[in-house]
């Protein structure tokens, strides 16, 4: 196993998930699985590799820059029309002091 | 928020440590839509109007970064001394908070658009170099109101229309000793970022927010002080209330055997205290890595030469410009560099009259007081500089005297009219006529024998009376430094 029960535990706290014993254990092997196949890359020697999170590198450098021209908004009505709790044009969640 | 009690350190105990503090600056960049999207960035927009499905984070919406950010983000970096990096990278810093809608905000982490900078600073005549660490871009958080609802102890209200707003974040070095350096520091950061038009940095409407780092450490120690954040301080005042505060508290804190905890803490400018926030355990990790929706920002040398060319003189220089090339005293130079409309009014008037040590005088003293009586800007002036410049040049060249002068502005500031065109429709040309003087002098002198015969007698101080005769039968137009030479010649 790479990956513990407790870093299961810390990782679905940060994506707010409360997660069952059951369910822990069934993500600990999930993503165990995971983690090994992709480590299949690991065996790959890329010391001489420029990391690549894009394909555009070829393009003009502002090529992919938007001009700075105002487009019409959604607006209200349709920006809450699937909240689930809408109140005086607002999205309403529960009460929240800090983060 | 837990109340804390109040810190109890003597200036004494206070006095024997040294404050370490370390500014972060969130700027609003000046651009008429969204870091990532075109909707309009305008204030106090109705709730959730200015919002699109990128700024709303809804599944499958993609980013396309503002070029107008981009080269506003490069000027502020550029202002303040920056090197600028030829590729920088976007990352995504991942939280869960109701006003942010992706679940992660796009900044930049391990590659910013700038570093290296610094700022200059004077305090107490002491001048001082604080290190700018880095300048980074990214998209603003939506808003969220807690209070104010009728069931605002269940819910908060969400506004989502300043979710990806561009802001660049300043991190400053840890390199400010007291509250008042921190204080010097944010009001040139201030004014450079104005100056260079990148923001209006309005604090009231947040487009200048401030957080700082706190430590102490005895007089003398190498090692810094764990190191408090202080959040809320959105406002000059504030920012100094405190950061003497939250350096007391901590002070007080180690005095009394304890010891100063990490942590994040919120000014409260009611009870003028910090306080703890309530973290969650895992609030900190953030789980940064390279935003894959938007490629990498390059920039370019061209780009970079052609952003640069279109950066204005920054105040530090203008200052010391105005002192060599108009011989200013530096504290004119400073109120005259204090925005870039006010530099540039003032110096358009200096050009136009040809006097730029009266010209300085006529924006600081008339021009100011007027603008201050009627709550105006100076771009909004009724007179133009070239107006102003006129009048002064009038001054110059002996055509109008100082004193009837004072009453022509106000004239110009009521009515825009040129200066020249109230000095001739009045009758207010300065007699500097020889000839036409000569003869008021001889009637003055014909009409006062005693004051003659007591200024012949040695009592030469009788001059100033003869001159008001002269100056009074012009109705104050006559040259007065001619009338008294002239005087001189007769009696002499």
């Amino acid at each position: 196993m790479k990956i513990t029960e407790q870093e299961v535990r810390y990782v679905a706290g940060l994506a707010n998930l409360k997660l069952t014993d059951a369910e822990v254990a069934r993500f600990q092997a999930d993503l165990d699985g995971i983690l090994e196949h992709i480590g299949k890359l690991n065996e790959i020697d890329t010391s001489n590799v420029e990391p690549m999170a894009q394909v555009l590198y070829d393009a003009e450098e502002t090529a992919t820059l938007r001009a700075d021209v105002p487009a019409p908004p959604l607006g209200d009505q349709a920006a809450l029309a699937n909240a689930p709790q809408p109140g005086a044009g607002y999205f309403k969640v529960p009460k929240v002091i800090e983060r | 928020m837990s109340s804390s009690a109040p810190p109890v350190a003597t200036l004494e105990a206070i006095a024997r440590y040294e404050p370490v503090i370390g500014l972060e600056v969130h700027v609003q960049l000046a651009t008429a839509t969204k870091i990532f999207c075109g909707c309009p960035t305008s204030f106090g927009a109705p709730p959730n109007t200015n919002v699109c499905p990128v700024c709303l984070g809804l599944p499958g919406a993609l980013p396309v970064l503002s070029r107008e950010a981009v080269e506003l983000a490069i000027k502020g970096a550029l202002a303040l001394d920056c090197r600028i990096n030829p590729q920088s990278r976007f990352a995504r810093k991942n939280y869960f908070y109701p006003d942010l809608p992706k679940g992660y905000q796009i900044s930049q982490y391990d590659e910013p658009l700038g570093e290296h900078g610094y700022v200059d600073i004077v305090v107490d005549g002491a001048a001082r170099r604080i290190g700018v660490t880095r300048v980074h871009m990214e998209d603003d958080a939506g808003k969220s109101i807690h209070d104010g609802f009728r069931d605002s102890d269940r819910y908060s209200y969400v506004d989502l229309n300043r979710s990806g707003t561009p802001l660049i974040e300043i991190v400053s070095d840890p390199d400010m000793r007291t509250s008042d350096e921190a204080y010097a520091y944010l009001t040139e950061l201030k004014q450079v970022l104005q100056f260079v038009e990148v923001s209006t940095c309005d604090m009231e409407k947040g487009h200048l927010r401030c957080d700082a780092n706190v430590s102490v450490r005895i007089k003398g120690a190498e090692k810094f002080g764990t190191k408090v954040e202080v959040k809320n301080l959105n406002s000059f005042r504030f920012l100094k209330l405190a950061l003497d505060y939250e350096i007391a508290r901590q002070v007080a804190v180690i005095e009394s055997g304890g010891k100063v905890e990490q942590e994040t803490r919120l000014y409260n400018p009611d009870l003028g205290e910090t306080a703890g926030m309530r973290s969650k355990e895992h609030a900190h990790d953030y789980r940064y890595f390279p935003e894959p929706d938007l490629v990498p920002l390059r920039i370019g040398e061209n780009w970079l030469a052609e952003v640069r060319a279109g950066m204005p003189e920054l105040p530090a220089r203008k200052r010391t410009r105005f002192i060599g090339e108009y011989g200013l005293r530096e504290y004119d130079a400073e109120v005259l560099t204090a925005t870039r409309a006010v530099s540039e009014y003032y110096e358009t008037v200096a050009k136009a009259s040809g006097d730029p040590k009266t010209a300085a005088n006529w924006v600081m003293g008339d021009l100011m007081g007027l603008l201050k009586a009627e709550g105006k800007e100076i771009a909004e002036s009724p007179v133009s500089p070239e107006n102003l410049g006129e009048l002064v040049k009038l001054i110059a060249k002996g055509e109008l005297s100082g004193k009837l002068a004072k009453e022509v502005f106000p004239k110009m500031f009521s009515t825009g009219e040129r200066a020249g065109v109230i000095v001739e429709r009045e009758g207010l040309r300065q007699i500097s006529d020889t000839g036409a003087l000569e003869k008021i002098i001889a009637d003055v002198i014909a009409g006062n024998p005693k004051q003659v015969e007591q200024y012949r007698g040695g009592k030469t101080t009788v001059i100033n009376f003869l001159v008001g005769q002269a100056m009074r039968a012009t109705r104050g137009q006559a040259n007065v430094a001619l009338v008294t030479d002239l005087f001189k010649q007769k009696l002499g």
